[in-house]
């Protein structure tokens, strides 16, 4: 570095840049926020697309309009796009927004890591998603990948392969930049223990996300080398097994749910006592249940392959560990249940889609308890049973919860209230919609309706066509969600800066809209 | 269109139907035909009961406070936010509970592993697309695949309706076939990727993979007949490879057997003989059908880019030796499996002569049962 010596004052406040490249160079947390979210909503909508393409055909028995391989594509895409594409960012990107706010930093620590690790995205999802154009189509072996049966797969097999690795590289810096910005920026007094839950939950979703997708870029790249380099990692005529894939994938895919609903358990706990006027119950055991669900994501994996063949030991072991994570998840539950109770509760949009959440995820956890009981799974795994449960945890779960932050950070972010009235319509829309969605498809399952199947037969098709009608009706809900975000962004009655008369935090000390830098002198903690 | 169509007059009918009975589906998890699905369903509404119950308590806990405790009820916060006693107390008592589910669980599950002094084995195989039973020990192996109704309406835009089709997509041609009241040891295993056998009312599934092998077993207590499919993602035709299994009395089963061993002679013998082409060719259409439909598709025109096709294909109108063997061996890193040991030498030879004499080749030549014998 050549020493500058510059009199003039360079500290007059930078506004953004203007144009394109103000999004392209940004190293701003808001703006790289900004980014991320709506990157997660276009992904939703296409994921989303590809979800009703699937209805369309389960409409009825019978194959009416898609090959089965397409299908299976179908399915297989959907899952990749609304997970990495659509779950994860949006995380990240109300990460970005509001950990720096929340904690009383000026920005993120690596900003240009940041910055990075968003325009990684959409060239991984061009790539992924550019599969289709391939020969061979898109990969259709479900999100699991699963081999032999991916390595059948035509050109776009290492694209996919590429493209995780680019989504994984890209989570990785993003858990990077929040470990390092909750250790180090946070303002004076804001210790550990009073940071906020969404805070600490995405503190520990971080080091989840360390762990565990390194792992999967392992699997993936050993994948890669089978097919193309004659290893056989996965083949047993080579001395390798299919089994160890499975093992490889499960043990970065279980944790991978708790990096999906963690920050979701985080933005609840913000939201229901701003709406109950009340402290939340049980900060601190909180903490430590999230924590203890942390630790346990790593130890049972194999309850996602309880019809492998394992030795009797490994399926008890992996039973009664699976049924332990029940003990904090309950805890978390109880304890929002104890913030509402006596509390003095409103029922704005953000609180309708947290309490759409605390009730239909708990369903979620009730079917996962089930699905534990290896004897019982035997007979659940790999049904509509299982779809109708990962559904009520991550669309009525992590989904709704990050509906619910928009709808709570919305006015800060923009400055402008959205439509309240539109809020609730499309909350109500959604939750009916959603139910009538999964719910029937438990039904399905315990009947004997296996998953990833274009066709049924026909003592399946009333279930279906409701589980489509449903789904048409969820899909054009989440339409009018977009635009309700559009018209909340272009205008709308002015937000206080306080905006929910319930709201502790100090996003609530900033101006609505936050100034493009904030808390450029940290506040003071008491 | 007409599809869009068609549909609206189903939700035309189906709310017309709602609320008269309607062709029986299921609700719940069979309670099946064995020892062991009866345990498996006592305990899954055992655990369904216990939630049900800690629903109530958390949702009614829920319901009360959002009725009582909101601010336009005049209700004013309180502002308590801990209490050791209440969160020992709901960490202790559903861990008991968890405890006491375990206890069941764990009973049934050690049961289920125990497949000793099994009275007699078979070996399952599965296969892109379809099951490969074999009863050890006596000389007897078949292929069952998708019947042929199911699988002309199953086809993209077929116009069939699916429920003029008797057990659409859970029927196959040839059922496995078992004894009543015998422990029957399955051991599964599959050819090219990872399949799961799974008959509900046997209250287990169980991969087969490819290179390993698994163990389960089943006792059946009533004959009858019972269905299911895979429940393993194996590709385009995971959803059309159904399972049926009959279960039929001692002595009918001991009937069974020796019929089935009489027939595979008979077989044997007709396969020795010169056949005519155009018989050959006939055949084959069938053996297509069966087996080389699903990819290369009715016309023989594949799916561009993902199936290659028949039709005019180099492999079909060239070296005949190159098709036979392609046929039998398979191609190594693609769908295409390897024939070999899935059809007869008769069947071979047909569908091989049908695809170069059909399916818009006219090559012309022939390929006879005794000449793929001698490749083996």
């Amino acid at each position: 570095m050549t020493t500058v010596t510059e009199t003039h004052d360079d500290h007059h406040d930078h506004g953004p840049a203007k144009g394109l490249m103000r999004w392209v160079t940004t190293t701003n947390h808001k703006d790289i926020g900004t980014l991320y979210l709506i990157f997660a909503l276009i992904m939703f909508m296409i994921g989303g697309a590809m979800a009703m393409v699937i209805r369309l055909e389960l409409f009825q028995p019978g194959m009416q309009f898609i090959d089965p391989s397409f299908f299976n594509q179908m399915t297989t895409v959907h899952a990749l796009v609304m997970i990495f594409g659509g779950v994860m960012p949006a995380f990240v990107g109300l990460a970005n927004w509001m950990l720096p706010i929340m904690i009383g930093g000026p920005d993120m620590a690596l900003p240009r890591m940041n910055n990075w690790s968003f325009w990684i995205l959409p060239f991984a999802f061009a790539m992924l998603l550019g599969t289709f154009f391939m020969d061979g189509g898109a990969p259709a072996s479900g999100w699991t990948i699963y081999p032999p049966l991916v390595l059948q797969g035509g050109n776009g097999f290492p694209f996919m392969i590429f493209a995780i690795h680019m989504m994984g590289i890209s989570s990785v810096m993003g858990a990077i930049n929040v470990i390092v910005t909750i250790l180090n920026m946070r303002a004076p007094g804001m210790t550990l223990m009073k940071m906020p839950l969404f805070v600490w939950t995405w503190f520990i979703t971080a080091y989840l996300l360390i762990a565990v997708m390194p792992v999967l870029a392992g699997g993936v790249t050993m994948l890669l080398t089978d097919k193309f380099y004659d290893t056989t990692f996965f083949n047993a005529a080579g001395g390798g097994d299919p089994v160890l894939f499975q093992h490889i994938f499960w043990f970065f895919g279980h944790p991978e749910v708790y990096i999906l609903i963690l920050p979701a358990f985080g933005v609840v706990s913000e939201i229901i006592p701003t709406f109950a006027r009340k402290p939340l119950f049980g900060y601190s055991s909180m903490v430590y249940a999230t924590s203890s669900i942390a630790f346990l994501s790593f130890i049972v994996w194999a309850h996602h392959m309880f019809t492998v063949g394992m030795p009797l030991q490994g399926e008890l072991f992996f039973m009664y560990a699976t049924m332990l994570i029940a003990v904090p998840t309950g805890v978390k539950v109880f304890n929002w249940v104890s913030t509402m109770w006596k509390g003095s509760m409103t029922f704005e949009t953000p609180m309708l889609f947290a309490i759409g959440f605390v009730i239909m995820f708990t369903i979620g956890g009730f079917s996962g308890l089930m699905l534990a009981i290896a004897p019982a799974d035997f007979q659940y795994h790999d049904t509509y049973f299982v779809v109708a449960h990962f559904h009520y945890v991550l669309v009525t779960g992590a989904i709704y919860a990050i509906m619910a932050s928009a709808y709570y950070w919305l006015p800060k972010w923009t400055g402008n209230m959205y439509n309240e009235r539109h809020g609730q319509i499309h909350f109500w829309i959604s939750t009916v919609s959603v139910n009538v969605l999964f719910f029937p498809q438990h039904f399905l399952g315990l009947a004997g309706m296996p998953r990833r199947i274009p066709d049924y037969s026909i003592q399946f098709a009333e279930f279906n066509m409701w589980s489509s009608i449903g789904g048409f009706v969820f899909g054009l809900s989440q339409v009018f969600f977009c635009y309700i975000v559009y018209k909340t962004i272009k205008g709308g009655e002015k937000a206080t800066d306080q905006v929910w008369e319930g709201a502790n935090g100090l996003e609530w000390t900033l101006s609505s809209p936050p100034p493009y830098h904030s808390f450029t002198t940290a506040p003071v903690i008491k | 269109m007409n599809k869009l169509k068609q549909i609206f007059a189903s939700v035309a009918a189906l709310t017309l139907m709602s609320g008269v009975a309607h062709a029986e589906y299921g609700l719940n998890m069979p309670v099946g035909v064995t020892e062991t699905s009866r345990q498996v369903y006592d305990l899954h509404m055992l655990i369904l009961w216990v939630c049900v119950a800690i629903g109530v308590v958390v949702f009614g806990a829920m319901i009360y406070s959002m009725v009582y405790h909101r601010k336009s009820q005049g209700a004013v916060a309180s502002q308590f936010h801990e209490s050791m006693t209440a969160e020992l107390v709901w960490t202790v008592i559903p861990f008991i509970i968890l405890v006491v589910m375990a206890i069941p669980a764990t009973k049934v599950l050690i049961e289920m592993h125990d497949s000793s002094e099994a009275d007699m084995t078979v070996k399952i195989t599965g296969y892109q697309w379809k099951w490969h039973y074999e009863y050890i020990g006596e000389d007897l192996d078949f292929f069952s695949s998708l019947d042929a109704a199911s699988n002309e309406a199953r086809q993209v835009g077929s116009g069939i309706d699916p429920s003029t089709v008797a057990d659409y997509l859970l029927n196959v041609d040839h059922p496995l076939v078992i004894p009543v009241g015998k422990k029957v040891r399955f051991l599964l295993t599959a050819e090219d990727v990872i399949h799961a056998w799974w008959v509900p009312d046997f209250g287990w599934k169980k991969d087969a993979i490819p290179g390993l092998i698994n163990e389960a077993w089943v006792i059946v207590d009533e004959p009858g007949v019972y269905r299911g499919q895979c429940a393993e993602l194996c590709g385009r035709d995971h959803g059309f490879m159904p399972i049926v299994v009959e279960v039929k009395s001692e002595a009918d089963y001991a009937t069974w057997l020796v019929a089935q061993k009489v027939a595979k002679q008979v077989a044997k013998l007709a396969a020795i003989e010169d056949l005519d082409p155009r018989e050959l060719k006939r055949a084959g259409k069938k053996v297509y059908r069966a087996n080389c439909i699903a990819c290369h598709q009715k016309k023989g025109e594949g799916l561009p880019g993902v199936f290659p096709a028949i039709n005019g294909s180099a492999v079909a109108t060239g070296d005949i030796n190159k098709h036979i063997d392609i046929v039998m061996n398979g191609k190594k890193g693609t769908t295409m499996a390897a024939y070999k040991d899935q059809l007869t030498d008769l069947e071979l030879a047909a569908v091989v002569t049908y695809q170069r004499n059909s399916l818009g080749n006219k090559v012309g030549d022939a390929v006879q049962p005794a000449e793929i014998a001698a490749l083996r």
